[in-house]
């Protein structure tokens, strides 16, 4: 009997997560598929820009030739639209058109510094800027800027964006244009640190915006700050008396993070670093966590973006490699009882190669599996869209929900354990590691 | 293929970077400060306490089972002081019965004792009256006697040859 209730109460809100996802999806999903304003017989195809003349093609100010405009409508793509919803945005989509503004910080070498909100860019319909602001607009949600000087400054009305593949130095790219006063402007994105590797690369701005990963972040802090904060005072307050409330669910992570993590993998100078594995384990869980709520505040893929697990990894990498003692460099850069010739061409290079291997490899776990099951989540709401034709058929999107949501049930269970494995994981490791390097020589050494 | 399908999330951000530094070096001052210390004490205290409580209670145990022991011991003792006290007493009974008795029979032998020395004595006594008496009586009697068998005179003559020749002369 109230098994039954339960699962009844899951149903109804996975099908209410199924619908905030829906509701996302339906601004792509409506409207007229078949108006296609740039199609190949007005602009026939013939400017495929190569690498040589995209610059060239921009400074001319061609008009049009530049793509398909962004509130375009294309068919429906599960891959395109689950990598929409784990990326970072300068604005957080709360329903339908509305999207909540976030606090815009730019700089362009050149330019200086320009802080504002994404309400500046006056952004309505998929999230897009009708207005420049000071030669950055607002693209899905996303910052961009215009590399034409001419709107460096000020307000100008934006007609469109649009946006074309290209092939550059071998690479395919996508570009994307403003189109103001019927003429393309060629639109940089932010700077990233990928050094071109994944298509970006240093660019004419970076973006300090606090955006829906970083808006998320603070919100996650301050929960966790308040919820922590309650329960260190209830401890302190209640000394002497059987621990209530929140305190019983807090306590068991904070022994078992002490009794299962630290204590086993660093040994008796476990205490000097169990605020490091508590912080990281409960930022981690607690981003997570956020992350599998589908509508706001939570669907932020915070943990599932390089950029923060890259600053966790090397936190971790910092601490360990800073604490590291003579026994650990002595066994990493000379084994004792090796033959020379072996630990120079061999053990040395692979040992060094290890010490950042590790933190690679736990900035990448965590990023992976995170990403992983948000995109496998998103693509099985997507078969409500696959299945209904984006939109267009009822009675398919009803067969798209009878499969969805018990797929969508079973991988939103997962991820919960995800959720709290990814965090142990990751902190475990951690421990692991700071381990290793503060190891006392053995006494047969 | 959809605008912005990029896939964002593998590129290192800086803006990400930045504010994910700032916000976790932050976060873990603040727990660590605020959060985790106290809690950490706390629980610590109260493992402290609780271990306290439990070597207390198995003190206050052994202690018990000590004095447990202490006391079957005293009552042990006091047990077997009773049994020889009793038996103490018992003996002391005996003597004094026994002893009672041995006065009480050399009491009565004595009685017995004078009591026959008396009776002796005055048996003694009784003959020797009676034989002062029988001797009186033997006198006047032989007196009477002779005075009627010497109221002639041959029967004087023939009483002194008589008494003449009853003594021996050797």
């Amino acid at each position: 009997m109230t098994f039954a209730r339960k699962y009844w109460i899951v149903l109804i809100i996975s099908g209410l997560a199924t619908c905030a996802f829906a509701q996302d999806n339906h601004p792509h999903s409506t409207g007229t598929p078949t108006e296609h304003p740039h199609d190949a017989g007005d602009h026939p195809q013939t400017e495929q820009m190569s690498a040589g003349n995209a610059e060239a093609d921009h400074s001319e100010g061609a008009h049009s030739p530049c793509g398909h405009s962004v509130s375009e409508e294309v068919e429906f793509n599960a891959g395109d639209n689950a990598v929409h919803h784990i990326s970072d945005a300068n604005a957080i989509h709360l329903w339908g058109n509305s999207y909540m503004p976030l606090p815009v910080i730019l700089y362009a070498p050149g330019h200086g510094w320009t802080v504002s909100t994404t309400a500046a860019f006056d952004a309505h319909h998929h999230g897009n800027g009708e207005v420049t602001m000071d030669g950055y607009v607002l693209v899905h949600g996303n910052v961009m800027r215009i590399q034409n000087p001419q709107y460096a400054e000020g307000e100008v009305k934006v007609d469109d964006y649009t946006h074309k593949d290209t092939t550059i130095e071998g690479k395919s790219k996508t570009l994307y244009y403003a189109v103001i006063n019927g003429q393309c402007n060629l639109l940089d994105t932010k700077t990233t640190f990928d050094g071109g590797l994944m298509g970006g690369g240093v660019t004419s701005f970076y973006d300090y915006s606090i955006t829906r990963n970083v808006f998320t972040m603070l919100l996650t802090v301050l929960i966790l700050f308040l919820v922590f904060r309650s329960v260190a005072r209830t401890a302190t307050k209640t000394h002497g008396h059987a621990p209530k409330g929140l305190q019983n669910f807090i306590e068991p992570f904070y022994t078992f993070i002490r009794d299962e993590v630290a204590k086993p993998n660093i040994g008796p100078k476990y205490e000097k670093y169990m605020p490091y594995l508590l912080s990281a384990f409960f930022f981690i869980l607690g981003l997570n966590l956020i992350g599998q709520i589908p509508f706001f505040p939570g669907g932020a893929n915070v943990t599932g973006n390089i950029s923060i697990t890259i600053v966790l990894a090397l936190l971790t990498f910092v601490i360990s490699t800073f604490s590291a003692k003579r026994h650990f460099w002595e066994h990493t850069l000379w084994m004792p009882g090796v033959p020379a010739v072996l630990k120079i061409f061999i053990l040395t290079p692979i040992e060094i190669l290890g010490i950042f291997l590790k933190p690679f490899t736990l900035l990448l776990r965590l990023f992976a599996n995170i990403t992983a099951g948000h995109i496998v989540i998103l693509s099985f709401v997507s078969l409500i869209f696959i299945f209904g034709g984006a939109g267009k058929s009822m009675s398919g999107s009803i067969t798209g929900i009878i499969a969805s949501v018990p797929l969508s049930l079973f991988m939103m269970t997962l991820e919960l354990l995800v959720a709290f494995l990814q965090a142990f994981i990751f902190t475990m490791l951690s421990a692991t590691y700071i381990g290793t390097a503060i190891e006392e020589p053995h006494p047969h050494h | 293929m959809l605008f912005l399908a990029d896939f964002s999330v593998i590129k290192p951000e800086p803006g990400l970077l930045f504010w994910t530094t700032v916000i976790f070096l932050i976060f873990w001052f603040m727990m660590s400060r605020f959060a985790f210390k106290p809690i950490g004490e706390a629980l610590k205290k109260r493992e402290q306490d609780i271990q306290d409580a439990l070597d207390e209670a198995k003190k206050a145990r052994e202690e018990m089972a000590h004095l447990e022991a202490k006391n079957e011991q005293l009552l042990a003792e006091a047990r077997e002081e009773r049994a020889q006290m009793l038996k103490e007493a018992k003996d002391a009974k005996e003597q004094i019965i026994s002893e009672a008795k041995e006065r009480a029979n050399a009491e009565y032998k004595r009685k017995v004792e004078s009591a026959l020395h008396d009776i002796e004595n005055h048996k003694n006594a009784a003959m020797v009256e009676l034989k002062n008496q029988t001797g009186k009586l033997a006198i006047e009697i032989a007196e009477k006697v002779l005075r009627k068998e010497l109221s002639n005179k041959a029967e004087q003559e023939a009483y002194a040859h008589n008494l003449a020749t009853s003594i021996d002369l050797n």
